[in-house]
């Protein structure tokens, strides 16, 4: 039987609707020391007023530089059962798809060898098995492995791509966010379990500029799905949604932001050259209104958390490219920016730091993209700046 | 037993084989989608099928025996087809109408959460906190607990202006697109690293240390074989703790949460937008942070009352303007509000016109 503690405090936090990590923590207690033990020291942390758990160390399996994240208790006497507590990211399915199978195999092997605390997911998308110790991990690594499961990316390496429900369950994807997720992850296999990189690097996919898995703002390299054609306009769909009680011209109209729409009580009307595409009347009338053209992604480079600089939002690069199999023009664009990023990259700069510190110009000629009006908000404001000696023979 | 033959670099399983056999056939050939209520939403492909999918909250860390249970769950109304969203909820996907009422009878019966999907709270994005991080300055699945259970109404019934996504990180390092969200808390010390002079030399590296600090604050002590650090300069960000171990940071009576609002990550409408902060600091105060919900009550009850239908927060912020956000929400503006950090002169007000 493992250890039982008394916690007052996360007892607390037990009561109230909303389903509670300590009720799952306390059915993990019941079966696992480690887990036990998880919970007492969490309770002292509460007590406490701060964390009790030290940086990683070097932790991982043979062959791999990541994949495991090295924790240790600042109390192992105290609680020797967390005094190792290491995590393990397992590479989830594009679109976070389960079958019951997998996941009950799932739960018999995380028993067996570690805490029976997971979390679905983590931040970047993982599958992360919380809490194990060293000498179990290559016995983890195996039942996995061996089931065709891997693991995901930690470190200064490619992580975990990610990306929205896509194509599988949603009527706007304008791009197999899916398979892209899927097909990058099997490319940079090698960029992903063996850190060689001056930081990490993080792919987002998403269908449209909805932005399910919020690419836009946490990923080095953002894959947002958009069309090149126009809207394609069902009328008789138009007069429901009005039949319906949605008022067009004041929620649909007035909200384009690019003022490309009317309506005159019967008809809508969209000027597409205008439309930029933002989704609002598509996802608010969305059995009236379907892009049509042709499909592909605008790909954005840079958004991060705030250090070192300040937190960004990814910018465009390139404003549109078609995203179908096998993805060589991707894949080429991805491998360039990597190299130049490998050449000038300090130790844990991130791509959009580098871009920013040493110019888009750089940037741009390097990866072979020409400048375009799309990849600003506005041209700059002051008047300094370069000339080569090929801009000078033009 | 031995543990069976390992295998390296072959990625994970191909998603195909993992999706119910009406999405596998109706790939990327969706007509439209309705949302039934906030727990169930139902997808119409051109072919006429259909699939339902039941949204219910989950805490993110969940034990095998949930996980079990889930399956189980799947197994009996869902053919064993379940998914799990970006903001951790979990999505039974129905194929057979017939199972959806007994499906949501046993799931409440059980006591899920259903609900999340639409114009509500969904379930907060948040990062590991006190149960399993280094650098966490407040805990995250608590906080996490008690927003959800204040606005518990919102993810199952009440609808909002438009989503109102909540987001937790429990340190600046923010593992989570907390800068991005209509209202996120994070973790924020107050006081500069204490130096453990005698483990620097052991556990850190000193140019690496030196470079990581965001306003130069960290220079090298040569003479102890060590770092010193400008008070003045350093903001208490506690990268050079991620960096240096022998640079602790964390303090039980400064150590507390700031309160960020208007972020966005979808261009719906206008582009997407950064979170700007509106509490500089609530000290913490566990298990239940209740300074916490009461300033958030504040903001979100403003936003109920004034925005428009279709505004985020972001989106009512800037229409009414920050000098009247402060006022409709009683919260003092301080310092601390005003940027000094790298993009400061962007903030400053560049025009006459505000709102008295």
């Amino acid at each position: 039987m493992p250890k039982k503690y008394e916690t007052p405090m996360l007892d607390e936090l037990e009561k109230g609707p909303f389903p509670s990590f300590v009720t799952e923590m306390k059915k993990a207690a019941a079966k696992s020391d480690m887990a036990a033990d998880a919970l007492g020291q969490l309770e002292r942390c509460f007590k406490d007023n701060r964390t009790h758990w030290k940086h990683g160390g070097i932790v991982g399996v043979r062959g791999y530089g990541g994949g495991v994240i090295g924790r240790y208790s600042d109390l192992p006497e105290e609680f020797p059962d967390v005094a190792h507590f290491h995590t393990v990211r397992i590479n989830s399915i594009a679109g976070l798809f389960y079958k019951s199978s997998f996941l009950k195999e799932m739960c018999d092997i995380w028993d067996k060898y570690g805490s029976g605390l997971t979390n679905f997911h983590g931040s970047t998308g993982d599958l992360v098995l919380l809490g194990t110790k060293t000498d179990t991990l290559e016995s983890i690594f195996a039942e996995f492995s061996s089931r065709g499961w891997d693991l995901g990316g930690s470190g200064s390496a490619m992580r975990t791509p990610s990306c929205c429900v896509g194509p599988a369950r949603c009527e706007w994807a304008n791009i197999d966010t899916l398979d892209i997720t899927y097909a990058t992850t099997q490319e940079f296999q090698d960029e992903m379990h063996r850190p060689a990189f001056p930081y990490k690097f993080k792919f987002k996919t998403v269908g449209c500029a909805v932005d399910c898995n919020a690419a836009i703002a946490r990923a080095d390299c953002s894959i947002i799905g958009t069309w090149k054609g126009k809207i394609e306009i069902n009328q008789d769909e138009v007069a429901n949604y009005a039949k319906s009680g949605m008022n067009i011209q004041t929620e649909i109209v007035n909200l384009c932001p690019s003022k490309c729409m009317s309506y005159d009580g019967k008809t809508l009307s969209i000027n597409d050259d205008d439309c930029v595409r933002c989704m609002h009347c598509i996802s608010r009338m969305t059995k009236a209104l379907k892009p049509t053209g042709e499909k592909g992604a605008s790909i954005l480079i840079g958004s991060k958390a705030p250090f070192v600089i300040g937190a960004t939002l990814s910018w465009v690069i390139v404003p549109f490219m078609k995203m179908e199999p096998p993805y060589t023009e991707f894949f080429d664009l991805v491998r360039k920016m990597w190299e130049w990023w490998d050449e000038h990259g300090k130790n844990r700069e991130r791509i959009g730091e580098l871009i920013i510190r040493r110019g888009m110009r750089e940037f741009l000629e390097y990866i072979g993209v020409d400048p375009m009006p799309q990849q600003v908000k506005e041209p700059r404001r002051d008047p300094f700046y370069f000339w080569k000696e090929e801009d000078l023979a033009k | 037993m031995a543990a069976p033959q390992r295998k390296t670099d072959i990625g994970p399983p191909h998603y195909k084989e993992y999706l119910p056999p009406v999405i596998q056939k109706n790939f990327g050939d969706w007509k439209y989608h309705q949302i039934i209520n906030p727990g169930l939403m139902v997808h119409v492909a051109n072919s006429g099928d259909k699939i339902w999918t039941v949204r219910v909250a989950s805490p993110r860390l969940l034990s095998t025996d949930t996980i079990r249970d889930i399956a189980d769950i799947a197994e009996k109304y869902c053919g064993g087809y379940v998914r799990f969203t970006t903001r951790n909820n979990i999505e039974f996907l129905v194929s057979e109408e017939k199972n959806i009422e007994p499906l949501i009878n046993e799931l409440k019966s059980k006591h899920y959460m259903i609900g999340g999907i639409g114009s509500g709270v969904s379930n907060i994005v948040h990062t590991q906190g006190w149960i399993h991080c280094h650098s966490a300055a407040v805990d995250a699945s608590a906080l996490v607990k008690v927003i959800m259970d204040e606005f518990a109404d919102y993810f199952t019934t009440k609808q909002t202006p438009n989503k109102v996504r909540f987001a937790v990180a429990c340190c600046t390092n923010m593992c989570g697109a907390v800068h991005c969200s209509d209202i996120a808390y994070v973790g924020i010390h107050r006081k500069i690293p204490r130096i453990d002079h005698d483990n620097i030399k052991n556990m850190c590296e000193v140019p690496s240390t030196v470079a990581c600090c965001p306003t130069n604050a960290i220079s090298p002590d040569p003479a102890k074989k060590s770092l010193k650090i400008n008070a003045d300069k350093c903001m208490y960000c506690g990268n050079c703790y991620s960096v240096c171990p022998a640079l602790p940071i964390a303090d039980p009576e400064n150590d507390g949460v700031a309160i960020v609002v208007g972020g966005k990550v979808g261009s719906l409408r206008s582009n997407p937008k950064f979170s700007k902060l509106v509490v500089p600091f609530i000290k913490n105060n566990p298990p239940k942070w209740p300074e916490v919900v009461e300033a958030t009550k504040k903001i979100f009850n403003a936003y109920m009352a004034g925005a428009n239908k279709h505004e985020r927060v972001g989106e009512w912020v800037e229409r009414i303007g920050w000098e009247k956000f402060f006022k409709v929400t009683g919260l003092p503006f301080t310092f601390q509000h005003i940027d000094d950090f790298t993009i400061a002169r962007e903030t400053f007000r560049t025009a006459a016109t505000f709102k008295w």
